[in-house]
């Protein structure tokens, strides 16, 4: 016979605690990132689409207040800005290749990012988005970290951003080849670039699965682009309050 | 491991000084990050035996960006259980989202194609 008051206290007890919800977290990770694996690392099955996706599950049915949840996931979250820091590693081990590609890489990485922002700020006009999205979707392209933390700046929603940055990412990764197809765009390198810049993170993976120089490239892109966003966009924003 | 974590928190942390002090419009880390780029290449430029030093932070910060997408998902989840914030802009958005990132894919390949097919030609 179960004692359901003395479950009910234990609940109440570890609901307050982070163990549960770092364990919560991590499983579904685990489980998201098994199924994606499993799948030959099919774009949509993104881990982290499906471990939202499990989590907010579990929180809908017991019927969990947000705040709860991240109070309790804090200390992943954190690691956010560690993970950005960290992105200095991946840059310099791929510097010689930076060098000697400087001249296609940083012109490329100019026009890219400069259009990145200003064609997510002209189709948000378009579609008469309201002020605090517009300032959420002009991080977009570059990894989740540093667009959360440019997001945040210019006075964006730091979560949203987070979301439509990994959007961004699935779109890029799983559309991205009929795009290079359509142009008839053949050079692995600049394929992979365009990935990197464009879709960061989930990008780079897909650049990388497909072939091992489109990969580094588009490691390369992404990091550049999260560097040179990060000025581009209150730039951007100081430029049309002017105007 | 220690060491490193060290580093990487020590570098953040001048990274947020930075950008308050200063008002800069560049993330923390962001700054964190550049400081620890210049500093590596900065080693390497003076032939500074880095190995033993740098090879821990090496292992430390790859492992830590292996586990990104997991460090997504308390924000992440946060969206989902807000989604009522979108109402009816869910569609522009993610239409701003496509277009945007299509147009942006092609323009970039198609420049940097151009170019790497130009630098050979002259070579």
């Amino acid at each position: 016979m179960i004692d359901e008051q003395r479950l009910y206290i234990i609940w109440i007890y570890l609901q307050a605690e982070p163990l549960f919800w770092l364990t919560l977290t991590i499983g579904s990770y685990l489980i998201a990132d098994f199924i994606y694996r499993k799948s030959n690392l099919f774009p949509l099955l993104n881990p982290v689409a499906i471990s939202v996706l499990l989590v907010s599950l579990i929180l809908i049915f017991f019927n969990i207040q947000y705040e709860r949840y991240f109070e309790g996931s804090k200390f992943i979250h954190f690691l956010l800005g560690p993970a950005t820091v960290a992105l200095a590693v991946p840059i310099y081990k791929k510097w010689d290749l930076i060098v000697s590609n400087s001249k296609a890489i940083f012109i490329s990485l100019l026009i890219g990012s400069v259009f990145a922002i200003l064609v997510t700020y002209l189709l948000s006009l378009y579609f008469e988005l309201p002020k605090e999205l517009i300032l959420s979707l002009l991080p977009r392209s570059v990894t989740a970290p540093i667009a959360m933390g440019i997001s945040e700046i210019i006075g964006g929603i730091p979560s949203l951003t987070a979301i439509i940055t990994l959007i961004t990412g699935v779109i890029g990764a799983s559309l991205g080849i009929f795009v290079f197809d359509l142009m008839k765009l053949k050079n692995m390198d600049a394929r992979g670039f365009s990935l990197g810049l464009a879709s960061h993170g989930i990008g780079t993976a897909r650049a990388m699965s497909k072939n091992k120089n489109a990969g580094v490239f588009a490691a390369v892109g992404m990091g550049l682009s999260g560097l040179i966003t990060s000025m581009l966009v209150p730039l951007f924003l100081k430029i049309i309050s002017i105007l | 491991m220690l060491k490193s974590v060290f580093v990487i928190l020590f570098y953040q942390l001048i990274g947020e000084f930075t950008q308050k002090f200063f008002e800069f419009s560049i993330p923390g880390p962001v700054i964190g990050l550049l400081l620890l780029l210049f500093t590596l290449l900065l080693l390497k430029k003076v032939e500074f035996k880095v190995n033993i030093l740098t090879k821990d932070l090496f292992n430390s910060a790859e492992t830590l960006l292996d586990y990104l997408p997991l460090l997504f998902i308390p924000v992440g989840v946060g969206v989902v259980m807000h989604l009522s914030f979108l109402e009816d802009n869910l569609v522009s958005v993610l239409l701003v989202i496509i277009l945007g990132t299509l147009l942006t894919l092609g323009i970039t390949g198609f420049i940097m194609e151009k170019i790497l097919t130009k630098i050979k030609s002259n070579d």
